[in-house]
C-alpha cells in the first residue's frame, strides 16, 4: 500500500499521519458512483444532439446543403447515432425530473409537498410536451 | 447456539512500530444480535489490546463510531454482523481523512469547517433572559428540522468524492449545518455564513453525486440542503445583477 | 472565500437541463427515426425549419443544451482525473456554448 505521511498538529507530536490515495478509478469503485459519472456523461448526448441540430441550421440556408444533410439523416451511420444517443438522453430527462424536487422545494404549512408528486408533474409535462411537439413536426409534414 | 465465528479484516497503522499499514484478521464470535462495534470490542477485550478505535453511546446518537465497513462508511454500532455472515467484514478508517492510527482519523479540518460556517445560532435580536423565549411556529420549525438532525459523524465526508479529491471543500454536513440555521427562523446570520458557503469551495464544488445522503444515518439529507443553498444563492445573484440598487 | 459568480453558470445549465429533458428525447425522435422512415418529406422539413416558431425553438434547443453540456462536462472532467488545466477548462467549455449560441443565431435570424 502506497501513501504519503504527513506531520500532524502539536496535539500528537512525533506520530506522522496516513493519507491515503483516491484511485484514479475511484468511481468504478461502487455502484452509486458508477450510475452518477454515467448520468455526468449523457451531457455528450446532449451536447452533441445541439451541435446536429446546429448543423441542421447552417444547412437549411442552402438547398444543395440541406438536401446532404436530409440525405445524411437517413443513412445508417445517422440512425446509429441516434440509436446510441437516445437512452443517454432519455436517462438524462429520467434523472433530471426525479432530482428536482431536491432543488425545487414546496412548503405547504408545515408539510412538504411530496417530492413524487413533483417529479410526477415533471413527467405529465414531459408526456404532454412530447406529444405536441410531434404533433406539431408529423401533423404538418 | 453453534460456535460461530466471523472474520474481520481491520485496517492497521502503528506509526510508533511500523511506517505502512497493514490489514490484520481476527476470528471473533457470530452472534445474531451484534454489531460491529461489539465484534471490535470484543477484539479489544479479549484478543488485541492494541487496537485503537472512536465510540461512545453506541446507540447512533453520538456520531462517533464512523468507519468504512466493506468499503461504505456506517456508524459500526449500526452494522449488524447477520447481514454479512458468512462473508468476511473488512474493516477500515473513514475514507478522506488523515489516519492517526489504526481505525482514528484526524478530524480537525472537518471541525474547522463547522467554525467557518457559524454552525450556531445567531439571534436576529438578542433580547434578556427577562423577556422570554424567542418564539417558533410549528411549520417555522419544519422548515429547518430534518437539518438539524445531523450527529456530525462525518459519513457524508467519507462519501464524498468531491471532497476525496478537493480536500479544500466545505463538505456536505457543514452546509446542511448552515442550512439548518439559515432556515430557522430566529436566526440572523444568513449573510454571515454567504461568504463561506456560497463560495467556490461552498456549496459550488458540489455536483450532485448524492452519496452524502445515501449514507446519512440520520436521513438529513445534506444533497438536498446543498441544491437548495444553491437555489438561494442564484436566486440573490440575479437579485443583486437585475436590481443592483436594493441591499447586498 | 469569496462569493462565486457560479450562479451565472448554474443558471444556464439549469436551464439547460430542462429544455434538455422535456425536448430533446422526442425532437431527437424527429429526425433519427420519423425522418428515415419517411414520415417527414425534404420539403416540409425545410419548410417547417424556415417558419419563425420553428427557428425559436432551434434556437432554444441549440442555446440551452450546449450550455447544460459545457457546465457538466467542465466539472465531469475534472472528477474523471484532469487536472491541472486551471481556467483553460471552463474557457473551452462556457466559449463552445458561446459560439455555438453566436452560430445558431446568425443562422437563424438571417435565414
Amino acid at each position: 500500500m502506497t501513501g504519503e505521511t504527513q506531520t500532524v498538529s502539536p496535539k500528537a507530536a512525533g506520530a506522522k499521519q496516513y493519507i491515503r490515495p483516491v484511485p484514479a478509478n475511484w468511481w468504478l469503485k461502487r455502484k452509486t458512483y458508477f450510475l452518477f459519472m454515467v448520468r455526468e456523461l449523457t451531457c455528450l448526448a446532449v451536447g452533441g444532439y445541439a451541435v446536429l441540430l446546429l448543423v441542421m441550421a447552417g444547412c437549411a440556408r442552402d438547398e444543395q446543403a440541406f438536401h446532404a444533410f436530409f440525405q445524411w439523416l437517413e443513412s445508417p451511420f445517422s440512425i446509429a447515432l441516434h440509436l446510441i444517443s437516445l437512452p443517454m438522453v432519455v436517462y438524462h430527462s429520467i434523472t433530471w425530473f426525479n432530482l428536482t424536487p431536491k432543488a425545487m422545494v414546496v412548503w405547504r404549512g408545515e408539510e412538504r409537498v411530496s417530492p413524487v408528486l413533483i417529479a410526477g408533474s415533471n413527467y405529465v409535462a414531459w408526456l404532454i410536451v412530447s406529444f405536441l411537439i410531434a404533433w406539431f413536426f408529423l401533423g404538418a409534414a | 447456539m453453534a460456535d460461530e465465528t466471523i472474520t474481520l479484516e481491520v485496517f492497521r497503522y502503528r506509526p510508533d512500530e511500523e511506517s505502512e499499514p497493514r490489514y490484520q484478521r481476527y476470528e471473533v464470535p457470530y452472534r445474531e444480535d451484534w454489531v460491529v462495534l461489539d465484534a471490535l470490542n470484543h477484539i479489544k477485550d479479549q484478543l488485541d489490546g492494541t487496537l485503537t478505535f472512536r465510540w461512545s453511546c453506541r446507540m447512533g446518537v453520538c456520531g462517533s463510531c464512523g468507519m468504512m465497513v466493506n468499503g461504505d462508511p456506517k456508524l459500526t454500532c449500526a452494522a449488524f454482523l447477520r447481514d454479512y455472515y458468512p462473508e468476511p467484514i473488512r474493516v477500515e478508517p473513514l475514507n478522506y481523512f488523515p489516519v492517526i492510527c489504526d481505525l482514528v482519523i484526524n478530524m480537525e479540518d472537518f471541525l474547522h469547517k463547522l467554525g467557518e460556517v457559524n454552525a450556531w445560532l445567531v439571534p436576529q435580536q438578542e433580547k434578556p433572559v427577562s423577556d422570554g423565549e424567542y418564539l417558533q411556529t410549528p411549520a417555522e420549525l419544519a422548515h429547518y428540522k430534518q437539518f438539524s438532525m445531523c450527529i456530525n459523524c462525518m459519513l457524508c465526508y467519507a462519501a464524498c468524492p468531491v471532497y476525496g479529491h478537493h480536500p479544500e471543500f466545505i463538505g456536505p454536513a457543514a452546509i446542511a449545518l448552515a442550512q439548518r440555521y439559515n432556515l430557522d427562523s430566529r436566526d440572523g446570520a444568513a449573510e454571515d455564513r454567504a461568504e463561506a458557503i456560497f463560495s467556490h469551495e461552498g456549496i459550488w464544488q458540489c455536483t450532485f453525486v448524492g452519496d452524502c445522503t445515501r449514507v446519512c444515518p440520520k436521513d438529513v439529507d445534506p444533497a438536498g440542503a446543498i441544491q437548495q443553498a444553491k437555489v438561494t444563492h442564484t436566486t440573490q445573484w440575479w437579485k443583486s445583477v437585475l436590481m443592483p440598487w436594493g441591499n447586498k | 472565500m469569496a462569493k462565486s459568480n457560479e450562479p451565472l453558470w448554474w443558471s444556464l445549465f439549469s436551464a439547460g437541463g430542462v429544455v434538455a429533458a422535456l425536448f430533446v428525447p422526442i425532437t431527437l425522435i424527429l429526425t433519427g427515426f420519423a425522418v428515415p422512415a419517411g414520415k417527414i418529406s425534404e420539403e416540409n422539413m425545410s419548410e417547417l425549419i424556415h417558419s419563425p416558431l420553428t427557428r425559436v425553438y432551434l434556437l432554444v434547443l441549440i442555446s440551452l443544451p450546449l450550455f447544460h453540456w459545457a457546465h457538466r462536462f467542465r466539472y465531469a472532467a475534472m472528477d474523471l482525473g484532469l487536472k491541472g488545466l486551471g481556467a483553460a477548462l471552463p474557457l473551452f467549455c462556457y466559449g463552445t456554448a458561446i459560439a455555438g449560441t453566436a452560430m445558431a443565431l446568425f443562422f437563424l435570424v438571417r435565414m
